[in-house]
């Protein structure tokens, strides 16, 4: 398999990218992938807590494409999955520390021992955000239903267009379908055709999502939860299974579970 | 009580779902956005412009200025065209 490097952006923060990395990679991990996740938010590092591997960083991504350790050295190995690495922002550096060549250099060079490289973009449009789509084949844009993440989506819609990634695909995070329902919330449809790209997948809103995060546990650990099950649902879908999108109803996803309490319990 | 909320939706404007407010006022801002973005977008319809309206119109092609704004509720494509003189149209 031929590996790629998906780079997972939004514009906008506080809309789920660190969530989404560290869910999808763990997901693809579940599915027996080798996942490197590459944390490239630097100064504002976030994805080692929400992987739960913050204690064992040595080194980070500036020492590696300065050439003070060896990539394999800074790479952190996952609690739970053997193929799934972390590589971790620096805390203390600033953003021009790396250069979108470096990226792509250390992008290439792990496509060798990786079948998913997953990128976690800093916010913004700047210095951060050029390095992080720098290697990318692929990119994947998260926003939430509200008109400041949409907006910014298509600002980023349009820079990695200019950037020649035209393929972008659209998460939808944190849609609440209560919401949607009585006219609240932009529906999955208002936003495609606002933005006009392909959408990747639908995560609804969850508690359960602060809950990992404060074990830092990916919620595509926990069975029992919704957005868990909607990242895993997009975790095959990027590793090309053809999976239909899922409709958040309330009332149908009662059902569905009513009708699995039935068959296990008989 | 939903149809009562249906029925004062429908029927004033003013209590439109809040969500297709939010759409319209996106599709308006993204006009914007979209073209602010691209400044080419904008000088290239310029050059199509003139093109056209040169076959008609004797126009100041320097102080011709073109730009979108907003009007209400929607986003207007404002044309200011200075015109020289009209061409003589030959009818054959």
């Amino acid at each position: 398999m031929n590996s790629r490097v998906l780079v997972i952006t939004s514009g906008k923060g506080g809309v789920g990218k660190t969530t989404t990395t560290a869910n999808l990679g763990t997901a693809l991990a579940m599915m027996d992938y080798r996942v490197v996740l590459i944390d490239t938010d630097i100064g504002l590092r976030n994805l080692d807590v929400v992987m739960g591997l913050e204690n064992r960083i040595v080194f980070d991504i500036v020492d590696v494409v300065h050439g003070n350790c060896k990539p394999k050295q800074a790479l952190i190995k996952d609690k739970r999955h053997e193929g799934l690495h972390l590589l971790p922002a620096a805390q203390t550096k600033d953003k021009t520390a790396v250069t979108p060549h470096q990226m792509k250099n250390l992008t290439n060079e792990l496509r060798k021992d990786y079948d998913f490289i997953l990128v976690d973009c800093p916010a913004g449009i700047e210095q951060g955000f050029k390095n992080a789509i720098a290697g990318a084949d692929d990119a994947i844009i998260v926003a939430t239903p509200e008109v400041s993440s949409v907006r910014d989506a298509d600002r980023i819609v349009g820079l990695l267009e200019a950037a020649g990634l035209t393929n972008a695909r659209l998460i939808i995070n944190r849609l609440r379908s209560k919401m949607v329902k009585r006219g609240d919330m932009m529906d999955i449809d208002d936003i495609l055709d606002i933005l006009s790209i392909d959408l990747l997948g639908v995560v609804p809103e969850d508690e359960s999502i602060v809950v990992s995060t404060n074990r830092g546990e990916p919620a595509v650990l926990d069975n029992s939860s919704r957005a868990g099950l909607a990242y895993r649902r997009i975790a095959r879908r990027i590793a090309g299974e053809e999976i239909q999108i899922q409709n958040f109803d309330e009332t149908h996803w009662i059902m569905d579970r009513f009708k699995k309490m039935l068959r296990l319990a008989r | 009580m939903v149809l009562l909320d249906f029925l004062t939706r429908f029927f004033m404007k003013e209590n439109l779902p809040s969500k297709d407010v939010a759409r319209e006022r996106l599709r308006l801002v993204l006009v914007h956005d979209r073209a602010s973005v691209s400044p080419e977008f904008i000088n290239q319809m310029k050059e199509d412009l003139i093109k056209v309206i040169r076959e008609y119109l004797d126009i100041d092609e320097e102080a011709l200025q073109v730009s979108l704004e907003n009007e209400d509720d929607s986003i207007a494509l404002v044309a200011n065209i200075p015109v020289r003189g009209m061409r003589r149209v030959i009818n054959q």
